[in-house]
């Protein structure tokens, strides 16, 4: 099999693209590839690298976005205030230029997550001890008040009476620290 | 340099320690990627960004993190030779994405070689930690309490809703890649390694060669590691890893048990083969002395040679890489010249441990 690009290499690489549903097979040498990008080549060797193929997940993202009738229209130009990089930028690179750019970009980011963290979007892990000092207070506030909820159905009141004083003790904390003073 | 005292230098801790499950499970690796806050990204930062970077770890260093731990060295890439730096990737130190920007980038390394932390790779820090052995739990401490460290005077670019920001959203939430080395020769020899690999990538992780992403895996040698960063805890990414990887202890503990028991003497056969290769040959190329090396490995786990210490996989794995062969030989190596250094390499290291174990 020749490549079809060069028509004069043989063609080492063989795969099946899908954009919006249409399948196109590709027969191409390496060099051909390369040159044109079209495999996620790593430079480094044979094979595929993850965040090259991810850059390939988001291409799709973005095409599928551009084929909704135009719902984000300026998305592709939208730049982080901090870095200044595109959504365009991201999406070829695979890689955000700072922390901004989440905050940036977050319309977009829900499915890019689900689909690199199978379905997840949400941190549950861990939240650091300074400067999420009072994150941890308000996850453990949250979940006390859902405890707090099931007691109250339940109608266990006396375990409920418990938890709300927790909750109330920990609000205080919390609005404590949010106020800045040390506790 | 004398060999003994070469390979005395060229050997982290981690690699001739004994741990648990060690005639299967070479090493334990966590890494955790962290970025400052109010700081680009690596992957888009100025060379007065990185610099600073640089400097905050530096003062931050200048103290003792914990006696368990000691004092922490700061390697400035620049600063190393060629061969120096290249010795540091294939001791797996550092990745080799490290060493393309040298002039923005940085290392801390710990007196046994155990952490290392990467500054200005992809992200700020790649706090590292390695240990011998299937230890992943005891590896989440060390890289915890690292982190905790790091981040008493240094704050995070943290979000509540994605955890850790990383450049890669890959990466985003725990920033934890956790991983272990195994040598799999009976379930590749058996053939089970291609229904295993889906399998493990069903489960949201991942199998790779040796050397990460996109390379073989030389000498029956895998590395499986997690893939999902997010939504998961620290905790459970390190016990679902540590239960797959267990499992994949026992299979290929009975795929070893099943050629002992059917194919012995073909066994015994590729075994002293290989033995014969590695200890009389005067040119040989990475594959086969992979290939050979991991035969030799097997053959001491199952009793067939007795007279090698069983670290000799890890030490050989490092030993015959260009880097090191070159370091060796005490400058550079065309290829051809690598294969007949690195069979004289093994020979002598062969005869080295025979003599000194009888």
């Amino acid at each position: 099999m020749i490549c079809q690009e060069c028509h004069q290499r043989p063609a080492t690489l063989h795969f099946t693209k899908i954009i919006n549903g249409i399948k196109t097979e590709v027969m191409i040498c390496e060099k051909c590839a390369q040159e044109k990008g079209e495999m996620f080549m790593d430079a480094g060797g044979p094979g595929f690298s993850i965040n090259n193929l991810l850059a390939g997940l988001l291409n799709m993202e973005s095409n599928i976005q551009q084929t909704k009738a135009n719902a984000f229209p300026k998305t592709e130009e939208r730049r982080c205030p901090h870095c200044h990089r595109s959504y365009k930028e991201f999406v070829h690179i695979g890689k955000f230029g700072c922390a901004e750019c989440y905050k940036t970009f977050n319309e977009q980011l829900n499915p890019i997550l689900k689909r690199v963290h199978s379905g997840n979007t949400a941190h549950i892990g861990k939240i650091p001890k300074r400067i999420g000092g009072t994150i941890y207070l308000r996850k453990q506030i949250l979940d006390l008040k859902e405890v707090l909820k099931v007691h109250i159905d339940q109608e266990e009141f006396e375990k409920a009476a418990e938890v709300r004083d927790k909750v109330r003790s920990l609000e205080k904390r919390y609005e404590a620290q949010e106020g800045g003073e040390e506790l | 340099m004398s060999l003994e005292k070469f390979v005395e230098n060229a050997l982290s801790s981690w690699m001739s320690a004994e741990g648990p499950e060690i005639d299967i499970v070479l090493s334990s690796r966590i890494r955790l990627a962290r970025n400052f806050k109010d700081f680009t990204f690596p992957t888009s930062f100025s060379n007065e960004e990185a610099k600073k970077i640089i400097e905050l770890v530096k003062k931050r260093i200048e103290e003792e993190v914990t006696p368990e731990i000691g004092k922490l060295e700061l390697l400035e890439i620049d600063q190393l030779q060629p061969l120096e730096k290249r010795v540091l990737v294939e001791k797996h130190l550092i990745s080799p994405h490290l060493v393309e920007d040298s002039a923005k980038s940085a290392c801390l390394l710990s007196e046994n070689e155990e952490i290392s932390i990467m500054i200005n790779e992809e992200d700020h820090l790649r706090i590292q930690c390695l240990m011998s052995g299937l230890q992943l739990k005891e590896t989440l401490k060390i890289a915890n309490v690292l982190d905790d460290w790091i981040e008493e005077s240094i704050d995070y670019a943290y979000d509540e809703e994605r955890g850790y920001l990383t450049s890669c959203p890959t990466n985003v939430g725990t920033g934890l890649r956790a991983s272990v080395m195994m040598h799999l020769p009976g379930l590749v020899l058996t053939q089970q390694m291609n229904n295993i690999i889906p399998a493990i990538n069903q489960l949201g992780l991942v199998v790779r060669g040796i050397y990460g992403e996109g390379s073989q895996a030389l000498g029956n040698i895998f590395q499986i590691s997690n893939q999902i960063t997010l939504g998961k805890s620290e905790r459970d990414i390190v016990e679902d890893l540590t239960s797959v990887v267990q499992q994949i202890i026992a299979q290929e503990r009975s795929a070893r048990d099943a050629l002992a028991r059917t194919s012995h003497i073909q066994l015994e056969d590729r075994i002293f083969r290989s033995y014969g290769i590695l200890s009389n040959a005067r040119i040989i190329e990475t594959k086969e002395a992979a290939t050979c090396i991991s035969d030799v490995r097997l053959g001491i786990d199952l009793g067939y040679i007795k007279n090698i210490s069983k670290s000799i996989l890890n030490e050989l794995m490092i030993l015959t890489q260009s880097g090191f062969l070159q370091k060796y030989a005490g400058g550079p190596l065309r290829p051809h010249e690598r294969d007949i250094r690195r069979a004289a390499l093994i020979r002598e290291r062969l005869n080295f441990t025979e003599h000194s174990s009888s």
